[in-house]
C-alpha cells in the first residue's frame, strides 16, 4: 500500500515536473517494446480537466465518459506500471448476445450494470457476493425489425446512472428509465421511428435534470436530432433538429457562431438543394459533454446523406460540426462546421473532452476533439474558436485547417464524382478515428487516442430515397494506410500538438481507452487482446486474451473490498467487426459499406460472443 | 450456284444446328401469361406434423430461374431498390450475405421471392406493396445468381458496380439450402 502511494506521488511529481530531470525517461524516438516514443511527455503547466465537470473519483463509474468532461480517467491508483502484470481474473459473465459490444460496464454502489447490443438486455450484478451473481435482468423487448435498419451492427454504446435510475436507449428508438435497485421500469418514451430508418445506439447523457438522446440513421436518409427528456417523467422537454429552418434547429437570439461561414438565417435549408434537408442525415449517435458552469451541452453532428456528395450541393448545415446548446431550453449558442459539404462520411460525432489549458500565458477553457477527418482540434468551448488543429495520423483528403477562417482546406484531387472511382482517400469513411473514445489524463496531460489507419477507394453513384432503406450512393473499398498497420494507439500532447508515443496495431482499433491515476492505459484489440501500457512511455506491461475481439470500453472501479478493479466486455462487431458478428462473405470487398475489404482476415482471428471480464490484483 | 457457296451453306447449316443444340435458357416469349398472385406459402421448414406434405415448386419459378432477361432486370432493380445498401454486392452488411451457401429462409427461387414479398422478422422489409409480382420474381432470379445458381450464359458478364466486384460469369456455384440452415 505504501509503495503504491509512493508510486503515485512520483507520478504526480514528474507531472508537476519542475526540475525533475530524472523523470525525463524518454529520449527522442526511443523504442519501448512496440511503442515509438517521440520526445518527452509534457512536464508542468499542462492541461487539466475543469473540476466542476470532473469531480474527484468516488470509485464508481456512473456514465460511459466517466464524467461530464469526458475524461475516461480513473482516479484510482492501486494498479500501477509496477504491479499491473500481476492482474488476475476475478470473475466473468456471459451477456447471451453475439453482436458488437461497444458499451462500458457501469458500477454504482457495489452493483455492476451491463447494457447489451440488441435485444438490449440490462443486467445488474451484485458485486458484494462471490462471483457477482445476477440481481436482476430487465428485457425491454425492442422490435426485431429494427435490426434491419441499423447501419453498422446492432450495437449499444452504454447506459447511464443518475439519482437512483439507469437510463438507456433501445435499437428501436426508445429511451427507458429503470429503477437501479429493483430493476423495475420507471418510464419509457418512444423517440425514433424505424419506418423512417431511425434507430438509437448512443448512450444518453443525463445533465441538468434532462436525459439527452440523439438518433442514428445517417445512412438511411433520416433527419438528425437531439432530444431532451425530463429525467423524472420521461416527457419530451425539447427537440432540436440538425437540419431545416432555424426554428426547428432551435436557433434564436443566443446563437453566436464564431466564424462567418456559420452565420446567416435558415442555413439548414439554404445550404441544401430543395427539400434535401428533410432526408439529409445529421444524426447524433456519438457523445455529449456538459459544462456545469455554463450549463452548455456539446455534441458533434453526423454525416449528411446520401454519401454521394453530388446529390447535395452546398454546405449541408448543420451536419458534420459541433453544437453548443443550453441544456434547459436546447437553444443553440454556437456551431462550428468541421467539414462543410462532407465528402467522405466524416461524421463529427466523436467524444468532446473538456479541459482547461495554458494558452498564450492565460488559462483557457477549451475542448479537445480528435475528429474523424483526422485533425486534433483544440477549441475555445465558450465560442467555438479553433485554437489549433493538427493531424494526428496520415491525412490526404484535406490539406489542413486555416486557423484564420476556421475552414478545413479541401484537397480537390480527392473529390468524389458520380460515375468514377477516386482512389487512395485517407482517412477512409470511418475516419482516422471513429466513435471509440479517447481518454485524457490530467496527470500526464496527454490524450490517449485509439484510432484507425485506413484509406479507401470511393465510387459515387446516384442513390434513390426509399424511406426505411439505405440512402448511401457509394461503392467503397477500404484498406490499410501507409505503414500497413490498420490501427494505432497514440498518446497526444494537446498543447504542443504532437505525438508523444504511438503503438501501431495490425487490426483497426475499435475499442475505447481508459487511463488511470496509477499511470496505466488500457485498451483492447479486435482479435481479443486486452492490453495495459505505461501512460508515459507506451511500453506494454501486460496483456490478456479474451474470448472474442474487444470493441467495448474498459473501466476501473473500487470494489466493496476496497480494491481497484478493471472491467471490460469483449464481443466483436460494430462496423469494423460486422464481418464476424453478421457472418459476412469476405469475397465481396464492398460488404459493410466497404469495411470488409480491410478486415478480410478477421473471421480467422476471432469469433463473436459477449463476455464480461473483471480483473484485480491478488491480495 | 458455285460449289464454294454450297459449302458455305452447308457450314452455316451445321453451325445453326450446333447452336440449336446449345443448352440456353428458355425464353418463354409466347408463354401463356401467369396469374398475378403473391408468391407466398413456400415454407423453408422441413418438418410437417401429421405426415409428409410434398412441397410443390411454384409453377412460375421456371419462367424466371436461369432466365437471362429476368436476371438482368433483377440486377437493375437490385440497385434501384437499394438492396445493395444492406446486402452489398452479395457479401452482406445490414442484411445477410447472398453469395454464400447459407439461407435463413430457403434458397429456392420461390422461397427467395416469398422473402422479398413478405419480408422477414429480423429486419427484411416487405416489398409486396412497392414492387409488382413480375419484379419480385426478377429480383429473386438475380439473387439466385449471386451465389452462382444459373448457367453462365444466363448471367451478365459485366457487374453493375463501378469497382471491386468480379462479373457474375466468374461467380462460383454454391450449394443451395432449401431449408432453414439454423445459421441465424
Amino acid at each position: 500500500m505504501q509503495r503504491v502511494a509512493c508510486a503515485y506521488l512520483v507520478t504526480l511529481l514528474c507531472t508537476a515536473g519542475a526540475a525533475l530531470t530524472a523523470c525525463h525517461r524518454s529520449e527522442q524516438r526511443q523504442q519501448y517494446g512496440s511503442a515509438t516514443v517521440y520526445g518527452t511527455a509534457p512536464a508542468g503547466n499542462h492541461a487539466v480537466a475543469p473540476p466542476a465537470a470532473s469531480p474527484a473519483d468516488d470509485g464508481n463509474w456512473t456514465m460511459p465518459s466517466k464524467d461530464y468532461a469526458a475524461t475516461r480517467f480513473s482516479g484510482l491508483n492501486q494498479i500501477n506500471p509496477g504491479n499491473v502484470s500481476k492482474l488476475a481474473l476475478s470473475f466473468t459473465f456471459s451477456t447471451a448476445t453475439t453482436h458488437g459490444y461497444e458499451a462500458p460496464p457501469l458500477v454504482v454502489n457495489n452493483t455492476m450494470y451491463l447494457i447489451t447490443p440488441f435485444p438490449n438486455y440490462l443486467y445488474a450484478l451484485d458485486l458484494t457476493k462471490p462471483g457477482a451473481p445476477t440481481k436482476w435482468v430487465f428485457k425491454p423487448k425492442p422490435v426485431a425489425a429494427s435490426q434491419g435498419v441499423a447501419c453498422c451492427d446492432t450495437v449499444n454504446r452504454g447506459a447511464v446512472y443518475d439519482n437512483g435510475k439507469i437510463f438507456f436507449n433501445t435499437l428501436d428508438g426508445q429511451t427507458i428509465a429503470v429503477d437501479a435497485d429493483s430493476g423495475q421500469q420507471v418510464w419509457r418514451t418512444q423517440l425514433g421511428d424505424i419506418q423512417k430508418g431511425e434507430t438509437i445506439t448512443m448512450a444518453p447523457l443525463v445533465a441538468g435534470g434532462k436525459v439527452l438522446v440523439g438518433n442514428s440513421g445517417g445512412e438511411m436518409g433520416v433527419r438528425g436530432w437531439v432530444a431532451a427528456l425530463d429525467e423524472g417523467s420521461g416527457k419530451l422537454a425539447w427537440r432540436a433538429f440538425n437540419t431545416g429552418p432555424d426554428k426547428d434547429v432551435l436557433i434564436g437570439s443566443r446563437f453566436k457562431p464564431f466564424y462567418k461561414s456559420d452565420q446567416g438565417k435558415d442555413l439548414g435549408v439554404k445550404t441544401w438543394p430543395p427539400e434535401a434537408w428533410k432526408i439529409g442525415g445529421g444524426t447524433v449517435w456519438g457523445w455529449l459533454s456538459y459544462d456545469p458552469e455554463t450549463k452548455l451541452i456539446y455534441y458533434g453532428v453526423g454525416n449528411p446523406g446520401p454519401w454521394n456528395p453530388d446529390q447535395r450541393p452546398g454546405d449541408n448545415k448543420w451536419t458534420t460540426g459541433v453544437f453548443a446548446r443550453d441544456v434547459s431550453t436546447g437553444e443553440a449558442v454556437w456551431f462550428y462546421q468541421t467539414t462543410p459539404h462532407d465528402l467522405f462520411d466524416h461524421d463529427d460525432i466523436n467524444e468532446i473532452i473538456l479541459a482547461d489549458i495554458p494558452w498564450n500565458g492565460q488559462r483557457r477553457p477549451v475542448m479537445f476533439r480528435p475528429a474523424r477527418a483526422g485533425f486534433f482540434y483544440v477549441q475555445d468551448r465558450r465560442t467555438g474558436q479553433v485554437l489549433s488543429a493538427a493531424p494526428y495520423g496520415y491525412v490526404n483528403g484535406y490539406r489542413g485547417v486555416d486557423l484564420k477562417t476556421g475552414q478545413i482546406i479541401p484537397n480537390h484531387d480527392k473529390d468524389p464524382k458520380v460515375g468514377r472511382v477516386v482512389r487512395d482517400i485517407c482517412p477512409a469513411a470511418p475516419g482516422l478515428k471513429d466513435w471509440n473514445p479517447s481518454a485524457f489524463s490530467p496527470v500526464t496531460g496527454l490524450v490517449y487516442i485509439p484510432h484507425n489507419n485506413l484509406c479507401m477507394d470511393f465510387g459515387a453513384m446516384q442513390a434513390n430515397y426509399i424511406s426505411g432503406t439505405p440512402y448511401v450512393g457509394a461503392d467503397v473499398k477500404m484498406y490499410a494506410g501507409p505503414g500497413g498497420n490498420r490501427g494505432a494507439f497514440t498518446a497526444w500532447d494537446p498543447i504542443h500538438q504532437k505525438k508523444v508515443w504511438e503503438i501501431p496495431e495490425d487490426l483497426p482499433l475499435w475499442s475505447p481507452a481508459l487511463v488511470t491515476a496509477g499511470g496505466v492505459v488500457f485498451y483492447g484489440t479486435m482479435d481479443g487482446w486486452f492490453k495495459a501500457v505505461d501512460a508515459r512511455t507506451g511500453k506494454q506491461l501486460w496483456q490478456f486474451k479474451a474470448g472474442s475481439g474487444i470493441i467495448g470500453q474498459p473501466i476501473s472501479y473500487k470494489g466493496p473490498d476496497g480494491r481497484q478493479y478493471i472491467a471490460f466486455v469483449a464481443g466483436v462487431g460494430g462496423w469494423a467487426g460486422a464481418v464476424v458478428s453478421a457472418k459476412m462473405d469476405t469475397r465481396d470487398p464492398t460488404g459493410a459499406l466497404g469495411f470488409v475489404n480491410a478486415v478480410k482476415d478477421l473471421p480467422q482471428k476471432t469469433t463473436a460472443g459477449g463476455m464480461l471480464y473483471v480483473f484485480t490484483l491478488p491480495r | 450456284m458455285s460449289s464454294r457457296f454450297r459449302a458455305s451453306l452447308a457450314l452455316l447449316a451445321v453451325a445453326t444446328l450446333a447452336l440449336a443444340a446449345c443448352d440456353r435458357e428458355e425464353r418463354h416469349s409466347r408463354a401463356k401469361p401467369m396469374g398475378e398472385t403473391v408468391p407466398a406459402g413456400t415454407s423453408p421448414d422441413t418438418i410437417w406434423p401429421g405426415g409428409t406434405v410434398p412441397q410443390t415448386l411454384d409453377p412460375r419459378a421456371k419462367l424466371y430461374d436461369n432466365n437471362a432477361p429476368a436476371i438482368s432486370q433483377g440486377q437493375s432493380l437490385y440497385s434501384q431498390m437499394n438492396c445493395g445498401g444492406c446486402h452489398s454486392h452479395g457479401g452482406g452488411g445490414m442484411g445477410p450475405a447472398l453469395m454464400d451457401d447459407e439461407w435463413r429462409y430457403g434458397g429456392r427461387i420461390d422461397q427467395i421471392a416469398t422473402s422479398i414479398a413478405e419480408g422477414r422478422p429480423n429486419g427484411m422489409p416487405s416489398w409486396r406493396s412497392k414492387l409488382t409480382e413480375d419484379q419480385i420474381w426478377q429480383l429473386a432470379a438475380y439473387v439466385r445468381s449471386m451465389s452462382g445458381q444459373p448457367s453462365k450464359d444466363a448471367v451478365n458478364s459485366r457487374a453493375d458496380a463501378m469497382s471491386a466486384t468480379a462479373p457474375q460469369t466468374l461467380t462460383p456455384r454454391e450449394t443451395v439450402q432449401t431449408s432453414d440452415t439454423a445459421e441465424q
